[in-house]
């Protein structure tokens, strides 16, 4: 056993985990007039977990707003998360988050949170998606500010490392700070400590040597200590351990916490080959932004989990810019050779390649009628021939966002245990309980609409148990 | 630290906020940068001068200091600033002037162009301070002519000085397109620097420190550039009285020019000490340490100047005149000089720079701020 304090701190809701859905959860509880504290792992400057990195909220809403444009119901926005996340979806509490994103924007702005004009939105979410101005971080920093207002008090550099719990009931945290720990009692605790995605010996347990190359596009902090205590202590699991969400990044990316701007987004007009310079698989399957969340396990299935993005000078501005320069040659060969692959199969590769293109007439914003015809894989759409100089690559690895293994959880956002009943005062908010309503797939901003919805949610239900 | 070389780090700057574009809606400073792919150093010179310095979107990035991409755009754009006000420098050898600046420099300039003025005085009344024949006689100390030759002199080689560096940065901004602006572009951007509505980017008060918001730094500004603006109004008054109609000055206190240059006066009292209260106040993170002494050298001689101009007019009708108008005289000169080697630069160019973006996004048809 750690040793302990022996002044011990007491609150009515202890938040473990200081991102989106943990502040949703304290200020909802404060609000309820608890006594909260929040536990964040990270120090100051990292504070907010993945939601730092985040950008936008999907939003049901009836009509045009400040925000949104048009209207975005009930039934498609539960049918556009059924159809990513398959039918083992927990539609009740689907139905739960989508209904309730409906009030999110005027509760975040209650706390200073501020949104984009959609008028300008660059990812042609704006029907869909609320976009936070500044990002994810601003948004954070709105939070930890009204919170510091409200009296939350809030910890940093603070891990959760043991749980006491007692009949099936939370009674205290043990955390770990400054290479002390503390216990910290709360009347109910809410689990916001997000997925396991940056604990790199998890992901080799799952993935083998595989993931000593993958890249962890977020915080660093998300070790999955807590998720991994809840499952000890008898919670019940949703998702699979396997799923996860990973991008093509660029190899270049640092190892943790690179964010948005490692992706690479000229996949589908040119080629991808692996490190053979062998094409794996249709680059013009669907738009990106439909088919970027697959490449990152493409890349990871492919021998030494690299892959190489092969683009010629008809690309130029037609992708979001990349932030590392790509290599740059006159021709294949030498293109080959910065890269590291083999020249002669590069080029073979990428004249087979061209002779497989029929014309078309190019037109990224369509299925375009650009393809080949038999090669194996086809592409399908967007195949122009790669003859014109400079020649770009970019080399790829598997960029993990967040991974769908979590909680089981209530309507009530109370963690399920193993006899089917719910941990009456511990609740679970945000990516360790995602998994309940999406367990594969990605639609984008479904993460922080759930976090937000069931971190209220949560800080409701924590707060009156409390006051029992 | 400041980057030894400022336009290299604001490339990797940008190149990594391009791909980002979170901060899209703040200011100019990111629309602008996407229409760009690429960064040289008179695009990052546009850019730098676009910014207002706000802070909005150094304690918004993810990627901001101590994260290992080193984002800082308030600092880096203040760093490429300070570059480009030496880099459009004429001539050229006096550019090392805007790294010297300091509160002192400004002082002592002052101080020795005050001395010039009163040897001046001296010399031109055999060696005995004049007094003054009649109430406010100012030109009883310094004749008319003399004056009009030292300021009209001064005045007219600093606007040169400004003129040349306008055009060349403005040839650099523009990248050799030779239209010209329309009048909505100017009324646009007029607009943008009397409301300094980009220190208002999200909606509402730019940041002094994370989570610390006030309107005072916009106000100070808008005391300080309407002070200014009404003592040239004040001065432009005064001279068209004196050439047009032949009513010599001093005026009396109820006059145009005295009402002009009192209030205006006034904002450069209250304007510049604001200005130099909150620079103390200010996240040190925000701003490029480098250039303190730029900022309060300017300050200094817009509230010496201000502060000697209330004394004459409260003793215009003493003795002691001749020796304030001399002290006032040689303040305004060292106000004069250092205009196109100091801080005062900043509005040119950004002006200029707030033109050129009312002409880009006219042509994109985006706007990207609220």
């Amino acid at each position: 056993m750690p040793s302990v304090d022996d002044q011990q701190e007491i609150y009515d809701v202890a938040v473990l985990g200081g991102g989106n859905a943990g502040l949703c959860a304290a200020l909802t509880a404060r609000e309820a007039g608890a006594r909260v504290i929040v536990v964040e792992s990270a120090p100051r400057h990292f504070r907010g977990g993945n939601s730092r990195h985040t950008r936008n909220l999907r939003c049901m809403h009836a009509g045009p707003s400040q925000l949104l444009t048009d209207s975005y119901s009930e039934d498609e926005f539960v049918s556009d998360l059924l159809r990513v996340s398959g039918p083992e979806t927990d539609e009740a509490l689907a139905r739960l988050v989508v209904r309730g994103s409906a009030g999110c924007p005027e509760w975040m702005r209650r706390f200073g949170v501020r949104f984009q004009s959609p008028l300008h939105g660059t990812l042609h979410l704006a029907r869909t998606n609320a976009f936070f101005l500044g990002g994810g971080k601003a948004l954070m920093n709105s939070y930890y500010a009204a919170a510091e207002r409200l009296g939350i008090r809030v910890v940093y550099d603070a891990e959760v490392v043991a749980l006491e719990l007692a009949d099936g009931q939370f009674r205290a945290a043990i955390v770990r700070a400054n290479g002390r720990d503390r216990t910290i009692r709360a009347g109910a605790a809410v689990m916001a400590t997000g997925g396991f995605e940056s604990n790199l010996d998890w992901l080799r347990e799952i993935w083998g040597d595989a993931a000593a190359n993958f890249i962890i596009r977020g915080t660093p902090y998300n070790k999955g200590t807590l998720l991994k205590l809840m499952l000890d202590a008898g919670a019940q699991s949703v998702g699979d351990a396997r799923e996860c969400h990973a991008v093509a990044v660029d190899a270049r990316a640092p190892k943790f916490d690179g964010g948005i701007v490692t992706r690479l987004d000229c996949l589908s007009l040119g080629i991808v080959v692996n490190k053979h310079a062998e094409r794996f698989y249709d680059e013009g399957e669907d738009f990106w932004p439909k088919r970027y969340a697959i490449w990152g396990m493409l890349v990871a299935r492919q021998p030494d989990q690299i892959a190489f993005s092969i683009v010629d000078a008809k690309a130029a501005g037609q992708s979001m810019p990349s932030v590392f320069p790509p290599k740059a040659a006159n021709s294949i060969r030498e293109l080959a050779t910065q890269l590291e692959l083999p020249p002669e199969k590069l080029e073979a590769t990428v004249d087979a390649f061209n002779r497989a293109v029929r014309q078309g007439s190019f037109n990224h914003a369509v299925l375009d009628d650009c393809r080949t015809v038999g090669m194996l894989p086809e592409k399908t759409h967007w195949a122009r021939r790669i003859d014109t100089p400079p020649y770009w690559g970019y080399p790829l690895r598997p960029g993990i966002t967040f991974t769908y293994l979590g909680l089981k959880v209530n309507e009530r956002a109370q963690v399920v245990m193993a006899g089917g009943e719910p941990a009456p005062n511990i609740c679970a908010a945000g990516e360790i309980m995602a998994g309940n309503i999406l367990r594969k797939g990605y639609i984008a901003g479904a993460g922080m609409a759930i976090g937000t919805v069931f971190g209220r949610i949560a800080g409701e239900e924590a707060a009156r148990h409390a006051a029992r | 630290m400041p980057h030894a070389d400022p336009i290299a780090h604001g490339e990797h700057v940008m190149t990594v906020c391009n791909a980002c574009r979170y901060c899209e809606q703040f200011c100019p400073v990111f629309p602008a940068m996407e229409n760009r792919l690429s960064f040289a150093e008179t695009d990052l010179v546009y850019l730098a001068n676009l910014c207002h310095n706000c802070g909005e979107c150094l304690y918004a990035c993810q990627y901001a200091p101590p994260h290992e991409f080193g984002i800082n755009v308030p600092r880096s754009m203040a760093e490429i600033r300070a570059h480009s006000y030496e880099a459009y420098c004429w001539p050229t050898f006096l550019s090392s002037a805007f790294r010297h600046h300091n509160l002192l420099t400004g002082l002592v300039l002052a101080a020795g162009l005050i001395a010039v003025m009163v040897g001046a005085v001296l010399i031109a009344n055999e060696g005995v301070f004049p007094r003054p024949v009649g109430h406010g006689d100012f030109y009883g100390v310094l004749p008319h002519d003399v004056m009009v030759a030292l300021f009209g002199g001064v005045g007219l080689f600093s606007v040169a000085v400004l003129w040349i560096g306008l055009s060349r940065f403005w040839r650099d901004v523009r990248g050799g397109e030779a239209n010209s602006p329309t009048a909505s572009d100017l009324a646009r951007a007029l607009g943008d620097v009397l409301t300094l509505r980009h220190l208002q980017g999200g909606g509402v008060d730019c940041p002094s420190a994370e989570d610390q918001r006030a309107p005072l730094r916009r106000w100070f500004h808008h005391c300080t550039l309407y002070g200014f603006l009404l003592c040239f109004a004040s001065t432009s008054v005064a001279a068209l009285y004196h050439l047009v109609f032949g009513w010599l000055a001093p005026y009396p206190y109820g006059s145009l020019p005295v009402l002009l240059g009192m209030a205006g006066g006034a904002g450069l009292l209250i304007g510049p000490a604001g200005l130099l209260m909150l620079r103390g106040r200010r996240d040190p993170a925000l701003g490029d340490p480098g250039q303190r002494g730029l900022d309060e050298s300017f300050i200094a001689l817009l509230f010496i100047t201000s502060l000697t101009g209330w004394l004459l007019l409260a003793f215009r009708e003493r003795a002691v005149m001749s020796a304030v108008l001399v002290v006032h005289l040689g303040a305004v000169l060292a106000l004069f000089v250092t205009l196109p080697y100091g801080k005062f630069v900043h509005g040119i160019y950004r002006t200029a720079a707030l033109i050129n973006y009312a002409m880009e996004s006219r042509r994109t048809g985006r706007h990207g701020t609220r």
